[in-house]
C-alpha cells in the first residue's frame, strides 16, 4: 500500500464514521482540533482501520496518533508486519 | 458439547473487542451457546466489534435508563430467539470529571445518582426486563468489583458497585422461587474503556502486581469471561446471591 491509498482509505472510513467530507480529510489536520472527531468516534476509526488495513491500532497508542498523517505512517509502518 | 449448549444468551455492554464482555460473547459461543448482543450509543462500532466473533450475534439497541428500550426488550430479543437461559449484565457509568478521581466529597447527588441508575438500579431494571423470556428459569451474572473496600479514585462507582452487590442479593431472594439464580463477577482490573475512563487506573495495577497469588495480566479479560460463562452455565445450579472473585487472590490476601 502506498500513503495514498492509506489516505484515501483512511479518509472513507472517516467520512463513514464521523460524517466529515472525504475530500477535508488531508494528512496534517488534526482528529481532535481541525475535524472534531471525539475518543469514541477515534476508536470505532481504528476498528474499522483494522477491518481495511489489516493493522492493529491498540488503544495505548491511538491517543499518540493526532494528526492523519500519523495514522497513515502507523498504517504504513506496520503493514508489513501484521496483514 | 460446550457447557453452553443450546443455551440462549443476551449479552450487554459490548463495546470494544476489549469489553469483558466481548470476551463473555466469545466463550459463551465457543460453549456453544447462541448469543443476542445489546449495545448503547455508539451501535455502529459494537455492530463492527459484533463481526469479529466466531459466530453472528444480533445487534439489539438499550439504553438501561429508557422505560421504551426496556419495556420492549424482551420483544426486540424474542424476534432473534424464542426464550433466554441466561442475562449478561456488563452496564455501568458514573461521570469521570464529577463521580471519579479522587473528588468524591465534592459529588454533587445528580451525578451520584446518574452513577447509581445506570451501574447499579440497572441490574434490577435489566433483570426484569427480560424475565418474560425466562419462564423456564435462568442465570443472570453482573459483572462487579469488589465493593468492601475503598479504592483509590474509584470514588461513586465504588458506592454504586456496593449498590450492585446488594441488589444482586435482593434480586436473588425474590427470583429464586422462579428458579432464577442473580450472581456477580468481581473481577480483578482490566483494561478495557470503562477502565480508561478511571483516573488513576495504574493505582489498581500497582496492587494486583504486588498482591495476587495467581498473579494477574490487566490485559487478559479470559479468567473473568470463563468464570462469567461457568456461572451462566448449569455447573452452579444452587448458587445464588454470590460473588465470585476472579482477582488472582487479592481479596483473600492482606498485604
Amino acid at each position: 500500500m502506498t500513503d495514498q491509498e492509506i489516505l484515501a482509505g483512511l479518509a472513507e472510513i472517516i467520512e463513514e464514521i464521523a460524517g466529515v467530507p472525504a475530500d477535508e480529510v488531508t494528512p496534517s489536520k488534526s482528529f481532535v482540533d481541525d475535524l472534531d472527531i471525539d475518543s469514541l468516534s477515534m476508536v470505532e476509526i481504528a476498528v474499522a482501520a483494522q477491518d481495511k488495513f489489516g493493522v492493529e491500532i491498540p488503544d495505548d497508542q491511538l491517543k499518540d496518533l493526532t494528526t492523519v498523517q500519523d495514522v497513515v505512517n502507523y498504517v504504513a509502518k506496520n503493514a508489513g508486519s501484521t496483514a | 458439547m460446550g457447557i453452553l449448549a443450546g443455551k440462549r444468551i443476551l449479552v450487554t455492554g459490548v463495546l470494544t473487542d476489549a469489553s469483558i464482555a466481548f470476551h463473555v460473547a466469545r466463550v459463551a459461543q465457543q460453549e456453544g451457546a447462541t448469543v443476542v448482543l445489546t449495545g448503547f450509543g455508539r451501535l455502529s462500532l459494537v455492530e463492527r466489534i459484533a463481526k469479529r466473533l466466531p459466530a453472528p450475534a444480533p445487534v439489539l439497541e438499550l439504553d438501561a435508563t429508557s422505560e421504551d428500550h426496556l419495556g420492549s426488550l424482551a420483544r426486540r430479543v424474542s424476534a432473534h430467539v424464542d426464550g433466554l437461559d441466561g442475562v449478561l449484565h456488563a452496564i455501568a457509568y458514573a461521570d469521570p470529571e464529577q463521580a471519579l478521581g479522587g473528588r468524591f466529597l465534592r459529588t454533587r447527588w445528580p451525578d451520584v445518582a446518574t452513577a447509581l441508575q445506570v451501574s447499579a438500579y440497572s441490574l434490577k431494571a435489566v433483570t426484569v426486563a427480560a424475565l418474560p423470556l425466562m419462564d423456564a428459569g435462568g442465570s443472570v451474572v453482573g459483572l462487579d468489583f469488589d465493593a468492601s473496600v475503598a479504592w483509590p479514585g474509584y470514588d461513586w462507582m465504588g458506592v454504586a458497585k456496593a449498590g450492585l452487590e446488594s441488589c444482586a442479593r435482593y434480586l436473588a431472594r425474590d427470583l429464586g422461587t422462579s428458579g432464577i439464580r442473580v450472581n456477580l463477577v468481581a473481577a480483578g482490573p482490566l483494561r478495557t474503556m470503562a477502565a480508561r475512563s478511571i483516573p488513576g487506573f495504574e493505582k489498581f495495577e500497582d496492587v494486583w502486581g504486588r498482591r495476587a497469588p495467581l498473579g494477574w495480566s490487566i490485559t487478559d479479560p479470559e479468567p473473568a469471561a470463563r468464570a462469567c460463562v461457568a456461572l451462566l452455565s448449569d455447573w452452579f445450579p444452587a448458587t445464588t446471591g454470590e460473588i465470585v472473585h476472579v482477582d488472582g487472590g487479592v481479596h483473600a490476601v492482606g498485604a
